[in-house]
């Protein structure tokens, strides 16, 4: 999976748990940017995240992200460490 | 089991819900996501179809649901929850209003005066705890009676809680039990060390659970939930606990608000009360038609006769605790019957099932026909049936009956029917153990009317005998749990937790009486309750009649009519001068429109500050006059 790819796949999740087909995503796009993301929007987004690309974060990763490029980076660091590639 | 494995699955859920939020009308959303409650979704898709319906409920859409208040107070977060909640809710036909306390403030809502909860108005209060925060820090090596007084200390403290909120708020307590989280300390020896911190928990549960009993408090069996799920992973992540403090992973969200939601329904009067069942291949495998009564496979020997047999003794268990049986089968009546009368290998009997329809017609129109002949809403009935194509049929035309989404295999059916929740109650009292009896009575009943040749000469027959008691500390479950599931034969259909209408029984200035028939057939319970009072909008001397309602096992017997008697002695003995009748329509209660007319009363103007759309009827307690009945009373 590509990072373009990832890109596309979270753009969906965040879509799906802000019931919001306008959210677009960028690297740059942090919580001040998405009305409703607030601490507990975060887990949901970091769950459905974990369901649809098959990976768990640990405790300590949930603490570096501090917008949509971190995301990425750890969901693709993430697939690569359990072979998904 | 699949998470909410009874409900089917959707092809375009997602879809479905985005096509949903574009209709125009909100009655027409709401509508949609009720609909879409009913199929197996994850957290997220029941995150969208909550949001779709409070949207269409904030713009005024109803759709026939029963409003119901729910504070949460937690020691844990439960923010991401709620939609699940509500959207359990959808499916109970409830709209549930939710608050939840500030986190871990449990205590200091409960015992100072919170202006939010109280502006809330809660018909429920859940006291959500985990076994974090109830946690009993004591010595490994601490001795057996250290556990035990640390225990009996935290218990007392929830009771005294409970007592607090069932005064101050008047609400119906539901106490979370606490999931046991931490991981063993001493393997299998855990339980044999009374200080370790899994065995405390436990301990602690146990004692929750009586007390609770004791206290008219309901659970909401967290642990037993979590153990029995499968999911007990899931239920207490501590990834999410350390990142939120979630005790319950928003993957399970939707298996909590179910379970939630369960009691809210159970509270409220709307869980089912009848399962149908259809026979071949879910009651015995093979087809009794074309195998014969010999051919069939049920019964100890091999292991498909025994999933069968153990589905069989779960529904004839659910029978002994009140849920009515039927049977709707496509199959020759003689045939089907056969089955019941000579199969050696039958748990379920004859005499167990209330309503028996086997015929060649669709099966919708008998299960119409099993809700008219049991006088029960088609939103009583849960239709098992392992052929998925008449499942299919019965969604699609009776939207109201609850059709589980069964597994392949039978073995696996009861767990699914129990997962769902449909029967889930507020109580259990004796007469509901007699309940399905009393209904297959009925059936009896029912053929001695066509053998009598006159009414009057059957009514005679049955040989009736009233008894009239107020309602005391005995009679106070059951009339509770009449108050909150009667529909149909129910003039206002006023509901009342447990403490409100204990609160009535002990005013001297009230009536509230509960009423037993019996009959040659046998007993039919507690089957009425009147509450009548005198109201700050009538003239003093004057009573309203507050509540006045009837199970409907027991219609066209006359009943209102000797009831009638029994109330005006009972107000004349407080000096009434008037009965007021109130009646207050629903979508349920057309049958009762006519009730006050049919007694003698005269329609009157609705005093100040009635309910709009209320009909109000008048009866001097000079004027009564009891039409003839064939009913002997009793006061006790």
């Amino acid at each position: 999976m590509s990072q373009s790819e990832i890109y596309i796949a979270l753009t969906e999740v965040f879509q799906e748990v802000f019931d919001d087909d306008s959210i677009v995503l960028t690297p740059e796009t942090t919580a001040d940017d998405i009305e409703g993301w607030d601490s507990q929007a975060h887990v949901s987004l970091v769950v459905a995240a974990e369901s649809q690309f098959g990976v768990r974060f640990r405790t300590a990763d949930l603490e570096t992200l501090h917008n949509v490029g971190d995301f990425v980076a750890l969901i693709e660091a993430k697939r690569e460490a359990v072979g998904h590639g | 089991m699949e998470q909410l494995a009874w409900l089917p699955a959707h092809p375009e859920l997602g879809a479905a819900i985005g096509a949903a939020r574009k209709l125009p009308d909100a009655g027409e959303r709401l509508a949609e996501a009720i609909r879409l409650a009913g199929f197996r979704r994850d957290f997220t898709a029941t995150g969208r179809i909550d949001k779709l319906a409070q949207l269409a409920r904030q713009e005024g859409a109803g759709a026939g649901l029963t409003t119901l208040r729910l504070a949460i107070l937690a020691s844990h977060t439960v923010d991401h929850l709620v939609p699940a909640l509500r959207v359990g809710g959808l499916g109970r036909r409830l709209a549930l209003n939710v608050h939840v306390a500030p986190y871990g403030m449990y205590r200091q809502v409960l015992l100072g005066e919170d202006a939010a909860l109280a502006g809330f108005a809660p018909h429920l209060i859940l006291l959500a705890l985990d076994a974090e925060d109830a946690r009993i820090e004591l010595s490994p090596d601490a001795s057996e009676a250290d556990v035990a007084a640390a225990v009996a200390l935290r218990t007392e403290e929830l009771r005294r809680l409970w007592r607090r909120a069932r005064a101050r708020y008047g609400a119906q307590v539901v106490q979370q039990t606490l999931v046991p989280a931490e991981p063993l300390l001493f393997g299998s020896f855990e339980a044999l060390v009374p200080a370790a911190p899994y065995a405390v928990t436990e301990r602690l549960n146990a004692a929750i659970r009586s007390a609770a009993r004791e206290e008219g408090v309901l659970l909401l069996d967290l642990a037993w939930q979590a153990a029995r799920s499968g999911l007990a992973a899931g239920f207490a992540d501590p990834v999410r606990w350390h990142q939120a403090k979630q005790l319950v992973s928003p993957l399970l969200a939707p298996s909590y608000g179910e379970a939630l939601a369960a009691i809210c329904g159970a509270v409220a009067g709307t869980s089912r009360k009848c399962l149908v069942l259809d026979l071949d291949n879910t009651l015995w495998g093979g087809v009794i038609g074309d195998d014969g009564l010999e051919g069939i496979r049920l019964g100890q020997g091999n292991a498909t006769g025994e999933a069968f047999l153990a589905m069989q003794r779960y529904a004839a268990a659910l029978g002994r605790r009140g849920v009515i049986l039927a049977v709707c089968s496509k199959n020759t009546a003689e045939v089907a019957e056969d089955a019941f009368a000579h199969h050696p290998e039958m748990a379920l009997k004859r005499s167990d099932i209330a309503c028996f329809v086997a015929n060649w017609n669709d099966k919708a129109g008998n299960l119409r026909h099993i809700a008219r002949t049991l006088n029960i809403g088609l939103d009583s009935l849960v239709f098992v049936d392992d052929n998925p194509a008449e499942r299919e049929i019965i969604r699609r035309e009776l939207p109201d009956v609850a059709v589980p989404e069964l597994p392949e295999d039978v073995a696996n059916y009861p767990e699914v029917i129990a997962a769902a929740a449909y029967f889930e109650t507020a109580s259990f009292t004796a007469d509901d153990a007699v309940r399905s009896r009393a209904y297959a009575l009925n059936a009896e009943r029912a053929a001695a009317l066509e053998q009598a040749t006159d009414l009057p000469g059957y009514l005679r027959s049955l040989e009736m005998t009233m008894t009239a008691k107020p309602v005391g500390p005995a009679e106070l479950p059951r009339a509770t749990q009449l108050i909150n599931k009667t529909n149909q034969f129910n003039l206002t259909t006023r509901r009342y937790t447990a403490a409100e209408a204990e609160r009535l029984a002990a005013d001297p200035a009230a009536v509230m009486l509960s009423l037993r028939l019996r009959d040659r057939f046998g007993d039919n319970g507690l089957i009425s309750v009147i509450i009548a009072r005198p109201d700050a909008a009538l003239p003093p001397g004057e009573m309203l009649i507050d509540t006045w309602l009837m199970s409907c096992r027991v219609l066209g017997r006359q009943v209102e009519e000797a009831t009638l008697g029994i109330l005006a002695g009972q107000a004349r003995l407080r000096g009434a001068t008037a009965l007021i009748g109130e009646y207050r329509p629903t979508a349920k209660n057309t049958m009762v429109a006519g009730h006050y007319e049919k007694l003698g009363f005269r329609h009157m103007k609705p005093p100040a500050g009635a309910e709009p759309g209320a009909a109000f009827w008048r009866c001097d307690i000079s004027d009564v006059q009891i039409p003839k009945h064939f009913i002997e009373v009793e006061a006790a």
